[in-house]
């Protein structure tokens, strides 16, 4: 599906933009916030404060003659106790799914939120698991193949990450884009199916953005 | 919770989901809690279907009514004004991005057992069949008036004190006839009953302006709504509390608000944790002893399978049948939204019918309503009660919002927050201070 726009005569390119909604969920403090900030901005922190003022990120990926824009929701901290609006999963095409190598409550509660996607979220939803902290490797408890055989059972994607040596951050975020179906759905130009964003000085429907700018 | 907060708030209600987003984003440490297990208090949008059967005591509805979870419906009715307040406090505080909304088709006025659309324009005024041929010239004069008005402009006024002059005088400078004062004042200045006639003339040339420039934003009418019904709304603001450091607890029990010197507020308990405070903010239902009843709303929801009769097949669509058309003192709403809303699952309509009660027999006074909407599937009338603070709060620190009135529109609702935001903070909320640093998030 990814390679249907590739078969155009002359390898013309007629850029497509295709946009969606990823949401991170995890525990707290396993890195959410960290690895959307490294694939966004490329910046590591390492003291991160709890998620303050950054929840609304965008960050697109070129792939073949498609941009893929993501929006992407962090928690906000609103997991922390189980209080997550609905409107969190409401339209995400994607999700990644986040634990930290070095302790096994948190896989254990990443496997809670896979669930919990696939009772609330949409049944199409692309879902990657991340192992993150890689850099922490010596202290690891959660083996990789025990990880690497949950997420085969449950057709996710699955690498270990680090948020601070920027190990895997990009390519996680890539194999998601590749796996996101391309269709005119996602380009914002359905028609009238969907409502309208409000914008300041807006009079009329808000035209595509314009990616790579 | 065993911590100390600068503020708590109690219901996630959207006026106290909008003060929470205020006060997290003026750096203040804030606690939001909610006992029960959803966002939104009397604001939710019930899901699924079967939880708005059981709530009303019906049987559970049978497989006509397609998948229960495709339903979203409001308790409390309204739309937003395009140009109003809320839509601004929306883009201002960047919560406008978790959030769609669609036009509202139609705008439709009642006129001797009858509906037409509400006349907005000059061109509109000449076509309508709301009035005869010369009271349409003067409607249209009176527009004109309207349109060209500058506050701070006096030559605008022409030879008329809209400040000291009341609006019945207004009328009839340009000669409108009651009927034609009738819709002007229930259906472009949204006025609920006569009472505005006596004040001064200002108050209403200014709402019949953020009609016309609401309507001016998107066409087909002054009113949005938001895709899944009016819950995202408080969510949405819950979000940007959280995004500014607001704490979040949803089905948390609250048992009692913790006074000390003064009748002063100093925490809240919840068992045997105590969350400390220097403020409390709330709605009337976690205070029953500081709020008085103000009055009575009929509310009652109607599954339809069709759109409403003679809106030309609207989606959605309000109605307003202003009070001395049915003899009474205060407006009957109608309004109609739909399956293209992800508020009902395919092919179904969800009209509501609402007023203030002034009867012992609330649901007798809906009627002319309910008479509009062809056959009713299913309906469920409530009458609630709506409460006022007894006080503004400042003695106890405890700031309590009104309940949701019968108005169709958000303009009372962002007033109330504006105000309570005010007292509890000794100043005026300033919009400027999160444009910036959220227009930083932005690649």
């Amino acid at each position: 599906m990814a390679n249907r726009t590739a078969q155009r005569p002359n390898g013309q390119t007629q850029g497509k933009i295709c946009q969606f909604k990823l949401v991170l969920l995890g525990e707290s403090a396993v890195g959410k916030s960290s690895l959307v900030l490294r694939f966004v901005k490329g910046q590591f922190h390492e003291y991160q404060e709890s998620t303050i003022g950054a929840a609304f990120l965008t960050q697109t990926i070129c792939l073949d003659d498609t941009t893929v824009k993501f929006e992407i929701w962090d928690t906000a901290g609103q997991e922390r106790y189980h209080s997550l609006a609905p409107m969190y999963y409401r339209g995400a095409q994607a999700a990644i799914v986040v634990y930290d190598i070095t302790n096994q409550d948190t896989f254990g509660r990443a496997k809670t939120w896979v669930k919990e996607l696939q009772r609330q979220a949409s049944p199409n939803i692309v879902i990657a698991l991340a192992g993150n902290k890689q850099d922490l490797a010596n202290k690891r408890v959660v083996e990789y193949e025990e990880a690497q055989s949950y997420a085969d059972e449950n057709g996710l994607l699955f690498m270990e990450t680090s948020a601070k040596t920027a190990m895997n951050v990009n390519d996680i975020f890539l194999a998601i884009a590749k796996k996101l179906p391309k269709n005119e759905q996602n380009t914002g130009q359905a028609g009238n199916a969907q409502g309208r964003r409000l914008t300041e000085g807006d009079t009329g429907p808000k035209a595509t953005g314009n990616c790579c700018k | 919770m065993d911590e100390e907060y600068d503020a708590i708030v109690l219901g996630t209600g959207l006026k106290e989901c909008i003060l929470s987003g205020m006060l997290s984003v003026s750096g203040k440490k804030v606690l939001h809690v909610d006992r029960n297990k959803y966002y939104g208090g009397e604001s939710a949008s019930i899901c699924p279907l079967e939880e708005l059967f059981t709530k009303f005591g019906a049987p559970a509805p049978d497989e006509s009514y397609g998948r229960g979870r495709d339903w979203n419906v409001d308790l409390i009715p309204k739309f937003l004004m395009a140009n109003g307040s809320l839509v601004k406090l929306l883009i201002h505080t960047g919560v406008t991005r978790y959030l769609e909304f669609k036009s509202v088709e139609g705008s439709y006025v009642y006129k001797g057992g009858k509906i037409a659309k509400v006349p907005v324009d000059q061109k509109e005024a000449l076509a309508s069949d709301l009035m005869g041929m010369f009271e349409k010239r003067r409607f249209r004069n009176f527009l004109i008036y309207v349109q060209d008005f500058l506050d701070e402009d006096p030559k605008t006024w022409k030879d008329f004190d809209p400040r000291t002059q009341n609006m019945t005088a207004l009328y009839e400078k340009f000669g409108l006839d009651k009927n034609t004062q009738d819709f002007t004042g229930h259906a472009l200045a949204l006025f609920r009953d006569d009472e505005y006639l006596n004040n001064p003339a200002i108050e209403t040339i200014k709402r019949i302006k953020l009609y016309s420039d609401s309507l001016a934003r998107y066409g087909k009418s002054p009113y949005l709504y938001p895709m899944y019904g009016l819950g995202e709304l408080p969510q949405g603001f819950a979000r940007l509390s959280a995004i500014y450091g607001g704490t979040y607890m949803l089905d948390k029990q609250i048992d009692e608000i913790v006074l000390g010197e003064g009748g002063k507020v100093v925490g809240v308990r919840s068992g045997s944790e105590i969350a400390r405070c220097k403020q409390v903010y709330c709605d009337p239902t976690y205070v029953p002893d500081r709020v008085r009843k103000k009055g009575k709303v009929v509310r009652c929801i109607c599954l339809l399978d069709h759109p409403i009769p003679n809106t030309k097949d609207a989606l959605s669509t309000q109605i307003i049948i202003p009070q001395k058309q049915v003899g009474r003192h205060s407006d009957i709403y109608v309004s109609l939204v739909s399956y293209t809303h992800q508020v009902a699952a395919k092919g179904w309509f969800i009209a509501m019918v609402s007023t203030t009660v002034e009867t012992d027999n609330p649901e007798s006074e809906i009627k002319a309503g309910l008479d509009l909407l062809g056959p009713v599937r299913q309906k469920f009338v409530s009458v609630s009660d709506y409460y006022e603070p007894t006080d503004d709060g400042l003695q106890s620190q405890i700031f309590i919002s009104q309940s949701y009135d019968a108005t169709t529109h958000f303009e009372t609702t962002c007033l109330d927050v504006l105000d309570i935001f005010k007292r509890g903070t000794g100043e005026e909320f300033d919009f400027s201070k999160i444009k910036h640093e959220l227009g930083d998030e932005e690649q």
